[in-house]
């Protein structure tokens, strides 16, 4: 049996992160890309918790994480609210058909 | 001491009327003799006159009331200059000298003006006449109440200016208008000697002080102008010491009481004076020279005289005020004004005594063959100023002075009857066409014999008791010097010969004018003169052809004058007879203080008696020499005489050629320089201003090429440049926010690439 070590969860948060950066960005759907904003925010919170356990201990690294939840339930709460208003404009949720912001 | 100064704050008043006078005429002048006619013109003029001529005597009544040594009235009217040692005031002065010029001139110009209501009348610019005499009379006493030099020079321009625009007052007349300008042109010459000399006299009054305040000659003045921070010992022994302009301070300076070695009050000025030496001539000697020049200009002496003749171009009135009675004598004015000055030079005085008498005795000649009746009388009027040049020049400065108060008198009489006979002829001026206006003109023809007899040197009428008396002095002179010649004690006899021909001349010539013109038959009128030489056209209500008398207020002024030139002899009767001084004398002694000082040698009572005798001999003889002559016209003797002369006749009839000599050595070349200035400035002068402008335009069209092309092309590069490289990267902005990312991605990309490939 393997003991995970800091690397183990080095690369899952990594891997988390790639994950949902590419949701980011291919995502058309502008939920999804919320969604793919919630990935990147967790990998985040993998990367506090395995620090905070292999290096420097205490509890600084998990209230970091109970933090990034409370901002990840804030950000999805006002990023819906954005999608929803970008619905009303422009009765449809595909970011490519947003592109007001054009030359 | 100093000459004490009496104040008198209302002397400007003098001049003031006829300034006053002309400023009225010259600005409503015309509108009020088209509304009002001519009375309120000369209304104007005239009231101006009379009561300058009131004030005058008042002044006079006033210094006659002070002690002799006194009588200095002053009034500083208001400073207008101090710079360095240069006092500028605008002040009048009276002292006897010019109490008398003034008298003279505010007189006869009141009677002038009077006689030229007459004259003048059928005169369409009436006004402006009047404006023109008034101004002149108030430059000319400007001239002679003026303080200093300044104001005398104002004057000095004032009547050039004056006498420039009546000499060619009837200026559609070319000739005329071309006179005026000659006697303006050749008063210049003059007035530029009269600034040189002035100026010379300041600068070598502001010479070298020493600490004992004695003017100290040991210092050249050659080559080096002194500072005009010199030391100034204020008030040395009440004495004003160095450069001055004030006639009042320099007399003060110069007085020959005061420059004798060991007074106390021997301030040493008159030494320096004659001590310095320009490039080896005596200063003072160039001084006066100068100032002599000036002289010769406006007094019409030889050789600046030729303007006078051809001033008769003017109206008869002003021949009679400016060109005989008052402006010409100026010159002599100013030397007897100078007197100490010109006393220091024997030099300056053989000059003027010498070009005075070469003068009297050259215009003599030429006016025995004038047939111009007014040209006659300024050959004469030269001939006299020459005789008050030899009197002032001498050093016989009351003389010469009472010969120009008599002048005064007498010649303006001559000429007044002259315009008189000149009307009476309906504006003829050539003697051969008159003849026998005895008759016709009793009262001028009076007063012109009166006036005949007094510039003759008849011994009862006041031209001979000043004639003579200059002659006597001149006879006495042996105190002249000559430059280049050293002393002459030769010259004062030779002079006096001379001047007794001229005398002889001056009867002759006189009576001949005045026998061709009243007696015999009347040679005019046969063939009708519509308005000849002058322009004012004959509009005399009546077309007479017979020569008339003048009306009362030319023929009274005429009586007036001849009895004034009969009257002055009690000033002047001469010692010789009464045994103490003349009264002209004695009245102007405190102004001329150099001429007790002139060493006359003494002559015994018989032989100046003798001379007297002699000198009334030659006039009766000139008048019997014309009497034969020319008394009736009927004598053929003039006529056999031209003929067998002829040559002799032509150089003199035509004036010598001086004016001919006068326009091939001076306005001949005059008039190649200025064709050379022309040719010079038309060629040169234009094409380097024309090579400027061009270079200036060539480097013009290169900078601008440079604007244009270089800085323009830059500026607008730039702008091109900001402009396609913005198009171009506009495209980036795509709108889509997932783009933008995955530029995000791609330059975190790069850096991570670029860490392992450039820190490794």
């Amino acid at each position: 049996m393997i003991t995970p070590t800091l690397v183990h969860f080095l690369i899952v948060g990594a891997l988390l992160f790639t994950l949902g950066f590419i949701c980011v960005l291919t995502r058309r759907n502008a939920v999804g890309i919320l969604m793919g904003v919630e990935l990147i925010l967790n990998a985040a919170n993998v990367n506090f918790v395995a620090f905070n356990h292999y290096v420097a201990g205490g509890l600084a690294g998990q209230m970091f994480g109970v933090f990034v939840i409370v901002l990840a339930a804030a950000e999805a709460a006002v990023g819906l609210a954005i999608v929803v208003s970008i619905y009303q404009t422009f009765r449809s949720i595909d970011v490519t058909d947003v592109d007001l912001m054009r030359e | 001491m100093p000459t004490p100064v009496t104040s008198a704050n209302w002397l400007w008043l003098i001049p003031a009327f006829p300034a006053l006078g002309a400023l009225l005429n010259a600005a409503l002048g015309l509108r009020l003799q088209r509304k009002f006619g001519k009375n309120i013109v000369h209304s104007i003029a005239v009231g101006a006159m009379v009561a300058s001529t009131t004030v005058a005597w008042l002044a006079f009544a006033r210094m006659f009331g002070l002690e002799a040594e006194e009588r200095f009235l002053r009034d500083l009217l208001w400073p207008m200059a101090h710079v360095g040692s240069l006092e500028l005031n605008f002040a009048f002065a009276l002292d006897p000298l010019s109490m008398v010029m003034v008298l003279v001139i505010t007189n006869v110009a009141t009677l002038i003006h009077i006689y030229s209501t007459g004259y003048m009348h059928d005169e369409p610019a009436y006004w402006r006449f009047f404006m023109w005499l008034n101004l002149f009379v108030f430059a000319m006493l400007l001239l002679v109440m003026g303080d200093n030099f300044a104001v005398m020079f104002f004057g000095w321009e004032g009547v050039g200016l004056c006498s420039y625009g009546l000499i060619s007052f009837w200026y559609t007349d070319l000739e005329k208008a071309k006179a005026g300008m000659k006697a303006f042109v050749v008063n210049r010459f003059g007035d530029f000697g009269f600034v040189i000399g002035l100026f010379l006299l300041f600068w070598t009054l502001a010479g070298h002080w020493s600490a004992t305040s004695k003017f100290s000659s040991d210092t050249r003045v050659s080559g080096r102008i002194p500072g005009s921070a010199t030391l100034l010992p204020a008030q040395e022994h009440g004495i004003k010491i160095g450069p001055t302009i004030d006639f009042r301070e320099l007399k003060d300076q110069l007085n020959p009481e005061h420059n004798k070695a060991g007074t106390p009050e021997d301030v040493g000025i008159a030494q320096h004076l004659t001590h310095e030496t320009i490039w080896g001539v005596p200063v003072i000697f160039l001084i006066c020279l100068f100032l002599f020049v000036g002289a010769t200009g406006k007094s019409a002496q030889i050789p600046l005289y030729v303007w006078l003749p051809d001033a008769m171009a003017g109206p008869t009135p002003v021949s009679a005020l400016i060109h005989a009675a008052t402006m010409v004598t100026a010159g002599v004015y100013m030397v007897a004004r100078l007197n100490f000055l010109f006393a220091l030079s024997p030099m300056a005085m053989g000059v003027v005594a010498t070009v005075g008498c070469l003068t009297a005795i050259f215009a003599a000649t030429i006016g025995f063959f004038q047939y111009d009746i007014k040209k006659v009388l300024a050959y004469s009027t030269v001939s006299q100023l020459g005789f008050m040049f030899i009197g002032v020049g001498t050093g016989a400065y009351w003389a010469g002075v009472f010969h120009l108060f008599t002048h005064a008198f007498f010649k303006a009489c001559l000429f007044l009857g002259s315009g008189s006979v000149i009307m009476g002829c309906h504006h003829e001026q050539d003697m051969r066409k008159m003849g026998g206006l005895w008759k016709k003109m009793p009262r001028t023809a009076w007063t012109y014999l009166l006036a005949c007899m007094a510039i003759a040197g008849m011994p009862w009428m006041s031209g001979f008791y000043s004639k003579d008396e200059i002659l006597g002095k001149a006879y006495a002179s042996g105190h002249l010097a000559l430059p280049g010649l050293g002393a002459t004690p030769w010259l004062g006899p030779t002079i006096w010969a001379v001047g007794l021909v001229a005398a002889f001349g001056t009867a002759y010539y006189m009576f001949r004018s005045f026998y061709m013109t009243f007696t015999g038959e009347y040679r005019g009128g046969t063939d009708h003169h519509d308005a000849p030489a002058s322009a004012h056209h004959d509009a005399h209500g009546h077309h007479a052809h017979e020569p008339h008398e003048s009306p009362a207020q030319m023929t009274l002024v005429l009586i007036a004058l001849a009895a004034a030139a009969f009257g002055a002899l009690f000033l002047g009767i001469p010692e010789a007879w009464t045994g103490h001084e003349p009264l002209f004398a004695k009245w102007l002694e405190p102004s001329l203080p150099a001429a007790a000082h002139i060493p006359f040698s003494e002559t015994p009572k018989s032989v100046e008696l003798g001379l007297m005798a002699l000198s009334v001999l030659i006039g009766l003889c000139g008048w019997g020499l014309a009497h034969v002559l020319y008394f009736n016209n009927k004598s053929t003797v003039p006529a056999r005489l031209l003929a067998q002369f002829p040559r002799v006749h032509k150089v003199i009839f035509n004036k010598y050629y001086v004016d001919e000599f006068y326009d091939a050595i001076i306005i001949r070349p005059a008039l190649v320089l200025k064709e050379i200035c022309f040719w010079i400035d038309r060629n040169i002068i234009d094409g380097l201003v024309n090579l400027v402008g061009l270079i200036v335009r060539i480097f013009a069209n290169i900078d601008g090429a440079i604007d244009k092309y270089l800085v323009d092309g830059l500026v607008n590069f730039t702008g091109f440049a900001v402009m396609e490289s913005g198009r171009r990267i506009r495209r980036l902005q795509t709108g889509h926010i997932q783009n933008y990312l995955y530029g995000a991605l791609g330059g975190a990309l790069v850096f991570v690439v670029l860490n392992y490939v450039v820190l490794k």
